[in-house]
């Protein structure tokens, strides 16, 4: 490569999942095989054949945002707003002393503001176009947790979101660090946030045969790579990061949590919702970020797998990773957080980012839960149950989504500095 | 229903979609600049009239309210 790519560090985390609204929170839950899954409290599942789902446990948003400010946004908004917050201030960054112009947003979204679409178009139907809110498509665009994100923060630098379904995120933090990269920006707050469990969302996945319908055991019903695993449970959430230049953060000081030293982006080129049964597009995500890292595979201590419990897109990945790893795919520990979350969707990949992150922090491998039968086919180290401690010195992270979309992030163990 | 009967309920709406204290607001409040509305709020605080009191309220009359006072107005002479 003719380029000489700065080094990119993230500094900064904010994460609100399913298991725990903190870092702390969080980490501690994964370490305990907690599960995020309940039935739904926000609409009457009558008639759904899915009836549960990971949502958010005690959370207010008026803790975080005024009330006012919380109004006009969707939750997606509001869960984003809240996580980057988080990150920015968990960074340390000094807003006030640095140019407003030189840091940036890149925030996604897979859908946007389902809640309020689902609201105004009832109003709609009920009352006439005239009573549609004028707040109804700021509210609802994909973009608009950028947007807010960079107008209560005052943050004048690159401003947008991705969209690639469930790999949303992960190209968020990808185009992030190019930007840094490209010396566009400065420090980038990165990441994405999902609100989808609403009466057409699931409708819709359970329409599509993507959502496991284990109605009577919820806590039960994430199950990757178990025989008896019937589809995703679906979770709501958002994570951020912080991310600068190493020579920035050397330079004041701040807390290194990881470097991002690999990035891949692919697509299967296939199927709309069907990931290609040997997992072709993964494969070369997964090399071209082992090739941008410089690293050969024997080098990757921990995949935190896209593995979201559907039949197909389990083994398919597998597969994959026995491919690009060879051998030491029998070496390295493999875990999918999913099984304790539930699916961000669009969030997900930058959660389990964090999942990696806080994993080479802590030296552990946080475990897949739910797996009382291995299905036979999976004869690699999937984490079964418990949290495994072992040397973590690059962990990477895999998210595909609708679409055929692959992302993939290697994350090596903070430098000393 | 009273002029007081819609000053109060006028008050309440405000308070409900601006985000302020009741005691914050008086007659002569300009929306704009005394209570923080942008365009958005205000398209959004003159449907909630309407729908509240059940009146409907035409672009140009709308831009004439600026005030409290003025909201207040118009009602009472509409109902």
């Amino acid at each position: 490569m003719g380029l000489e790519l700065k080094r990119v560090v993230v500094t900064g985390i904010g994460v609100l999942s399913p298991v725990g609204l903190s870092i702390t929170d969080f980490w501690n839950a994964l370490m305990e095989g907690k599960s995020g899954a309940a039935p739904i409290s926000y609409f009457d599942t009558t008639g759904f054949a899915t009836t549960f789902a990971c949502e958010l446990k005690n959370f207010k948003a008026d803790e975080y945002i005024d009330r006012k400010s919380a109004d006009r946004m969707d939750p997606y908004c509001q869960y984003g707003v809240i996580s980057a917050e988080h990150a920015l201030k968990d960074s340390g960054l000094d807003l006030t002393s640095i140019d407003p112009t030189r840091i940036g947003v890149v925030h996604g979204s897979g859908i946007g503001g389902m809640t309020v679409y689902d609201q105004q178009f009832r109003q709609y139907l009920e009352r006439g176009p005239r009573r549609v809110s004028p707040f109804f498509i700021p509210m609802l665009i994909p973009d608009i947790a950028a947007g807010q994100i960079s107008i209560r923060n005052g943050l004048m630098g690159p401003n947008y979101a991705t969209a690639s379904a469930c790999a949303t995120s992960l190209h968020a933090v990808m185009d992030a660090v190019m930007l840094l990269q490209m010396g566009m920006a400065d420090y980038m707050v990165c990441g994405g946030s999902e609100a989808p469990i609403t009466p057409m969302s699931v409708a819709g996945f359970n329409s599509a045969k993507a959502l496991s319908t284990r109605n009577d055991a919820p806590a039960k019903a994430s199950r990757p790579y178990d025989v008896d695993r019937d589809g995703f449970v679906m979770g709501e959430g958002a994570g951020s990061l912080v991310i600068e230049t190493y020579e920035s953060a050397v330079r004041r000081g701040a807390k290194i949590y990881a470097e991002i030293v690999g990035m891949g982006a692919s697509a299967d080129a296939y199927h709309l919702t069907a990931p290609h049964p040997e997992g072709l597009g993964a494969r070369s995500a997964m090399s071209t970020a082992l090739n941008m890292a410089g690293i050969t595979p024997d080098k990757i201590d921990y995949i935190n797998t896209h593995g979201t419990a559907t039949p197909l897109g389990d083994l398919a990945e597998i597969r994959a990773i026995k491919k690009v790893f060879g051998d030491h795919a029998h070496k390295l520990s493999i875990s999918s957080t999913k099984s304790m979350t539930g699916h961000l969707l669009g969030a997900a990949g930058v959660v389990e980012s964090i999942a990696c992150i806080l994993a080479l922090q802590n030296q552990t491998v946080p475990p897949t839960i739910n797996l009382d039968n291995i299905d036979p086919e999976i004869d690699v180290d999937v984490t079964p149950n418990k949290p495994k401690a072992r040397s973590i010195e690059y962990a990477l992270n895999n998210g595909f989504g609708f679409g055929g979309h692959n992302g993939c992030l290697i994350f090596r163990k903070a430098p000393a500095v | 229903m009273s002029a007081a009967e819609i000053t109060d309920k006028v008050y309440d709406i405000i308070v409900s979609k601006m985000g302020v204290n009741k005691d914050q607001i008086k007659p002569e409040s300009k929306f704009a600049d005394d209570l923080g509305a942008d365009s958005l709020d205000t398209v959004e605080l003159i449907m909630e009239l309407e729908n509240e009191f059940g009146v409907q309220i035409p672009d140009e009359d709308a831009e004439k309210i600026g005030t409290v006072q003025q909201a207040v107005d118009y009602i009472v002479n509409k109902k």
